[in-house]
């Protein structure tokens, strides 16, 4: 799950990095209020979930609280597009207010798991400020590393060897432990999946602040950070997939027009695969789980349909856990209360599939049925093809 | 021979006399495998379905001989239960449990790690030798004795693998579900060792997903150590990026993980990759004949 930068800011704050004061607001005026109260230069900042808006026209200096509060009028309500959005951009609904600060030098520090280390990676760089991709790409020399370790935690010796790689001096050192030893804490304390401080600046007066910062966190622990999950903003994420999750359905909305219902993460997206290999684009991502229900199939099935760009689907069960007739049960109930209003290819295999397939006959519905994926795929980007020119 | 697990393997479910440990445990009796009893803590001296029911993971294994156990306890509890079956000196644990935090299973690899139990998972289909045992939920069905062994990180995409294998008369020794998350007990790297040690195994099919560089690594562990033919197939060659497909550990981050860095890297170790899903089977076959 993601959150806000402000909201970051809070969390990391209170586990003891050094970060800006400054107050989100929803309106120009409060911007003012703040701004006022800061004590000018202030930074107005959008506050979206994608990076990257800086260069989108998201992030603003202003001298007076007047200036803050008509940037803030511009940016509230205004679209940010970044190459992290997309094309469709992201609506602003909320600016953070923040102190300009005097700005020394602009670092990296970043912490995420390592898969191959099984073990947490703290990563700095000299040069922050820019895309640390781009970092790594052109200058990986430039990024150090250091991996914690998860019964000891980040050792001292460790925060030294990265404050000194860094080029920090004298007491900045010392602040340099604190500051990583607090993000260490914050990532174990909240279940984290990444928090990236990009700048991590060097004020004028010469001390550390986390100028900007992003934190990710680990969905499968939601569940023992009640505090966090609050924080989820369904405005930064599609309708249609909020809509999914509430049933515990996967789905993913993409640009195609032959929409796939499959069971299984892996399976779903060879079925978008061998769709584009038939010369089709998928319409989505939609993994129904193993063991999903009838009530779940309908739900899958209208959440599908309701995008309007598909123009035939194709449904790919494996039954394992979950069996045909279940599936078929499902299919047709939805196909009854939705009306069809694009054909539908079904391909299943796996348990009780003779039985689920008499059901599909039966049904009296217009169903194509397929025996193998293959099929399947060119069945379907061919039905497809014709509702588009019809 | 096959790898893993066969005739001789005595599995203990832990979380037996939950839902799907019941019907789990059910399939897996039926299939042939022999299941030794069940741990649900505090329904100990209970039995459920004719199974003995323990406390703890230690009492069973002293009273049953178990050597291998599979898990369908809760994600909040999964972790734990794979410590506890590493603390019984269980040689294999099957984790099937999906959703378990990524730091529980970083703290559990940080401890099992050079011990004696080998993970399998977790958020995987599990293990099954055709015709002799199975665990986990792989549909016993599908499958038949053979010389073709599956490594995937997919479940249902396991299925569709082993389902064409069978059409074709190709029958499997042993099929491995290692799961999608970003840790797991067992890499592609891990059962390609296994498969290279068993005789029976003549070819492997190796399924990957998007996300990490496990494929990269197997593709270079292949070209230098495995000589038996391998047909590969990468999930997600039309993913985006920046978007977690379904499992944990299937996103396209930071240019990293495409499927077509990771189809090139196997390509250029020699292993057969497919491009669709469905020539899986196929491509084995003529792996097979050449």
């Amino acid at each position: 799950m993601k959150i806000h930068e402000y909201q970051a800011k809070a969390i990391l704050a209170k586990h003891g990095v050094p970060v800006p004061r400054g107050e989100v607001v929803f309106t120009a005026a409060d911007a003012a209020a703040v701004a006022r109260r800061l004590g000018p230069p202030v930074v107005v900042k959008a506050q979206i979930h994608a990076g990257g808006r800086g260069k989108g026209g998201g992030v603003k200096v202003v001298k007076t609280a007047e200036e803050a509060e008509q940037v803030a009028q511009k940016m509230l309500g205004m679209t940010l597009v970044t190459y992290q959005t997309g094309p469709h951009g992201q609506k602003v609904q909320r600016v953070l207010v923040e102190q300009g600060l005097a700005i020394r030098r602009e670092l990296y520090l970043g912490l995420v798991l390592d898969r191959s280390t099984e073990r947490p990676v703290l990563m700095v760089s000299p040069d922050g400020g820019v895309e640390i991709e781009k970092v790594a790409a052109e200058t990986p020399e430039r990024i150090f590393k250091e991996h914690v370790h998860p019964g000891v935690g980040l050792a001292s010796y460790q925060t030294r060897k990265l404050a000194f790689a860094l080029g920090l001096e004298g007491p900045q050192i010392a602040q340099a432990g604190k500051f990583m030893g607090a993000i260490s804490d914050a990532f174990r304390g909240t279940d984290a999946s990444l928090i990236e401080i990009n700048p991590l600046i060097v004020t004028g007066e010469g001390t550390l602040l986390a100028l900007d910062a992003k934190m990710n966190f680990d969905d499968n622990a939601l569940y023992r950070h009640p505090d966090i999950k609050e924080l989820r903003d369904l405005s930064e994420e599609d309708p249609l997939e909020v809509e999914a999750s509430k049933y515990s359905l996967n789905y993913i909305k993409l640009d195609g027009t032959i929409g796939c219902m499959v069971n299984g993460a892996g399976l779903a997206m060879a079925t978008m695969d061998i769709i584009k290999l038939a010369g089709g684009e998928p319409a989505n991502f939609l993994d129904v789980g193993g063991g999903a229900n009838a009530d779940q199939i309908r739900n899958a099935f209208r959440i599908l349909m309701s995008d309007k760009n598909v123009k035939a689907v194709l449904i790919n069960i494996f039954g394992g856990i979950l069996r045909c007739d279940v599936l078929a049960e499902g299919v047709i109930a939805a196909v009854k209360e939705l009306g069809v209003r694009v054909p539908i290819v079904i391909r299943m295999e796996g348990t009780n599939v003779e039985k689920g397939k008499q059901m599909l006959k039966e049904s009296g519905l217009n169903f194509t049925t397929a025996d193998a994926m293959g099929e399947a795929a060119e069945k379907v980007v061919k039905l497809g093809k014709q509702e588009t020119s019809a | 021979m096959a790898v893993l697990i066969d005739r001789t393997t005595r599995l203990l479910v832990q979380g037996l006399t939950g839902r799907e440990g019941t019907f789990h445990a059910k399939q897996a009796a039926a299939y042939g495998t022999t299941v030794v009893g069940g741990v649900t803590p505090g329904k100990g001296g209970t039995t459920h379905e004719g199974w003995p029911v323990f406390n703890t993971v230690a009492d069973a294994v002293r009273q049953t001989g178990a050597n291998a156990s599979v898990i369908f306890v809760p994600p909040p509890a999964a972790a734990d239960a794979i410590l506890e079956a590493a603390d019984a000196g269980l040689a294999l644990a099957v984790c099937i449990t999906e959703g378990i935090p990524i730091l529980d299973m970083m703290r559990v690899f940080a401890v099992i790690r050079g011990g004696p139990t080998r993970v399998i998972g977790p958020n995987c289909p599990g293990v099954i030798t055709a015709g002799q045992a199975k665990a986990g939920i792989i549909p016993g069905h599908i499958c038949k004795p053979g010389r073709v062994g599956i490594v995937s990180k997919s479940g249902t995409l396991t299925y569709e693998a082993i389902h064409q294998l069978t059409r074709l008369g190709l029958g499997q020794t042993t099929c491995i579900g290692i799961g999608g998350d970003p840790l797991i007990g067992t890499s592609f790297i891990d059962a390609l060792s296994l498969f290279a040690a068993d005789p029976e195994t003549e070819a492997v099919a190796m399924i990957g997903e998007i996300g990490g560089t496990a494929e990269e690594e197997a593709a270079a562990w292949i070209q230098k150590n495995f000589k038996k033919p391998v047909v590969g197939f990468i999930a997600g060659q039309t993913a985006p990026p920046g978007r977690r497909m379904g499992h944990a550990g299937a996103i396209i981050a930071g240019g990293k993980g495409t499927a077509a860095e990771k189809m090139e890297a196997l390509e250029t170790a020699g292993v057969h990759v497919v491009k669709s899903p469905a020539e899986i089977g196929a491509a084995v076959k003529t792996a097979l004949r050449s």
